[in-house]
């Protein structure tokens, strides 16, 4: 089952860790444009960091429970009270585009995919 | 110390505020004597993305006008302190270094911008740094490298490399910076000053641009010991602004420091860790033998402990830290912040607005990120590094049943020259070798210079504590300090 962010799969004929196609796919997804000798530069250089990162294959890391954070704290809450909030105009301010006390953007819907 | 603290021109954070605050110097002239330092020579350091002349010099006068009527004006009264531009100062652009923040001035201040306002100290700029944080050169910056000042054709270490070049060359006597994987401790070690990383949650975040929020830590650059411990005692402590905050049962999780300064180490347990990553050069090889030498002098015990893990730090931080960039940087999309590149729908907006904004370095970690954390990799990659952090956090709890505190290098050689290490993600990467462990765990570290090495460039050695134990790193920071002035030649001001 491939999800919309599923990389699996994707052919890697070079033989590196990763594929031009896999790097490519990764940019589109965190909304960046790469042109071709970028692609290849990065397809070079996460292959190369990729490799170092094989140093942990071997470790047999079952029952291992992940760690995901150095503090074991959960759910902090605070008191139910109203505190001083962002001015929005100083907000508003320092966006590119705003209009009317909101954010400014273009057309969302109707558009590309 | 007091007969030191009566000079005409002090120069560290203690002499400056215990000055100021008993009326022997004006702040006014203390800022007016580093803002002529910067502009000396910030041209070729390059220190500095927006020094804070108009502000700090009306700060000063507020200073001693309080001192004149006899109010207390703080621990850090008159002391001008540099932030690295990764900080949110209110109405003063915060750059992160990056062209996508171009424009945006902050609506609020850090949590940390408050307390050193309070505590008397003076923002006199705002430091360069590698991209978002991300690099080990301080080369990484839209605004060009800054220059080592002990030897200017070398880096000054990153990411906090403009905090550490400023405290190196005088500009200010203190600066902070915030360390992921090593970002205030290596740039301390390659400039010649102390540098610290507090306990994870010691120090409030509210306010730093986020990078890899698991790992990011705020702490201060210094040229002494005293004066790191006396600006951490300033800044740390709990804040309900940060839900990561350390809440302690009792008091107000401020961390107590300077006055343990000079206990010494006698009956300290010292960790030799017998199993570390090899890599280091032979100079900084020799000065953590003479380390270890000099804290055995002071009455500490030498321990060989093994951490076995410690060398599978940088793979795990190479996952974990893109993995939480690369979500945390969704945010920079041309729509609340900065620069915008126009296009036809918001898609294509977001897409030319970072792909404009962000520099190679922070795209490659977006990119890495992103892959670690995609379906089909995400067990592979990031799910198995999260493993791995634990069995580190494990073998550094283990060692610290038999030791107070380890000792290792800070960074495998002294500083590099300028462009040696651009070219190759990895060769950079690989700097962070021996810093990047203590993020991963949480625990506090930190440089303290330790003679010179090649070229006779700085050397630091790097102590490394129990979440919460910077009392003990301290005392052993204090000594190795003491030892470096006696033993092997110590530093002059660059």
């Amino acid at each position: 089952m491939r999800s919309a962010g599923s990389l699996a799969g994707v052919s890697d004929p070079s033989g590196t860790r990763i594929s031009t196609e896999a790097v490519a796919k990764v940019a589109k997804l965190a909304r960046l444009s790469l042109d071709a000798d970028e692609l290849r530069r990065a397809t070079d250089q996460l292959s190369d960091v990729l490799d170092h990162f094989a140093d942990i294959d071997a470790l047999d890391l079952d029952g291992v429970e992940p760690m995901t954070h150095p503090t074991p704290i959960s759910n902090v809450m605070r008191e139910d009270v109203e505190l001083e909030c962002l001015d929005r105009d100083e907000v508003l301010a320092a966006a590119p585009a705003a209009e009317s006390g909101r954010f400014l953007v273009p057309p969302i819907i109707g558009l590309d995919d | 110390m007091a007969d030191s603290m009566e000079s005409p021109t002090p120069t560290t954070a203690t002499d400056i505020a215990w000055n100021v605050r008993n009326n022997l110097v004006k702040a006014t002239d203390v800022i007016d004597r580093h803002l002529a330092a910067i502009h000396d020579r910030d041209g070729e350091i390059n220190a500095f993305n927006t020094v804070t002349a108009d502000v700090a010099r009306a700060r000063a006068a507020e200073i001693d006008e309080g001192v004149a009527v006899g109010r207390d004006m703080g621990p850090l009264a008159g002391v001008p302190i540099a932030l690295k531009d990764n900080m949110c100062t209110r109405g003063i652009p915060t750059t992160c270094s990056s062209k996508i923040l171009d424009g945006w001035k902050p609506p609020y201040d850090a949590t940390i911008v408050t307390r050193l306002h309070e505590a008397g100290a003076i923002l006199i700029g705002k430091t360069n740094l590698d991209e978002f944080a991300m690099g080990s050169s301080t080369e990484n910056s839209a605004f060009g490298p800054t220059r080592n000042p002990r030897d200017t054709s070398r880096v000054p270490g990153g990411s906090s490399g403009g905090s550490a070049a400023a405290v190196a060359a005088g500009f200010a006597p203190l600066a902070l910076g915030s360390d992921t994987g090593g970002s205030i401790r290596q740039p301390a070690a390659l400039c010649g000053v102390v540098g610290v990383k507090p306990t994870y949650g010691a120090v409030s975040r509210y306010g730093l641009v986020a990078f890899a929020s698991s790992l990011d830590q705020i702490g201060p650059f210094a040229t002494t010991v005293a004066d790191a411990a006396l600006v951490l005692e300033v800044i740390s402590g709990y804040d309900p602004m940060d839900s990561t905050s350390i809440k302690p049962a009792v008091g107000d999780g401020t961390l107590d420091l300077t006055r343990q300064l000079e206990w010494g180490v006698a009956g300290l347990r010292v960790g030799r860790i017998a199993d570390l990553p090899t890599g280091a050069s032979p100079d900084v090889a020799e000065r953590l033998e003479q380390a270890f030498d000099a804290l055995r002098a002071a009455g500490a015990e030498i321990v060989d402990v093994q951490v076995p893990a410690y060398g599978y730090g940088l793979t795990a931080y190479y996952l974990i830290a893109p993995a939480e960039a690369s979500s945390n940087l969704a945010r920079y999309d041309g729509v609340r912040f900065g620069m915008r590149v126009d296009a036809a729908d918001t898609n294509a907006m977001y897409m030319a607005t970072r792909t404009a904004g962000f520099g190679d370095e922070v795209k490659r970690r977006i990119m890495l990120g992103t892959y670690a954390l995609s379906a089909g990799y995400y067990d592979a990659y990031y799910g198995r590094a999260l493993k791995v952090r634990r069995l580190i956090a494990d073998d550094f709890a283990a060692a610290y049943e038999h030791v107070d505190v380890l000792l290792t290098p800070t960074s495998p050689t002294v500083a590099f020259p300028i462009g040696d290490k651009t070219a190759d993600p990895m060769s950079m990467y690989l700097c962070d070798t021996y810093t990047i462990p203590s993020n991963l765990s949480g625990e506090p570290a930190m440089s303290v210079p330790f003679g010179t090495g090649e070229a006779g460039l700085p050397v630091g050695v790097q102590v490394l504590a129990p979440a919460l134990k910077e009392d003990v790193m301290f005392r052993v920071a204090a000594e190795l300090e003491r030892a470096a002035a006696s033993l092997v030649q110590g530093l002059e001001p660059a």
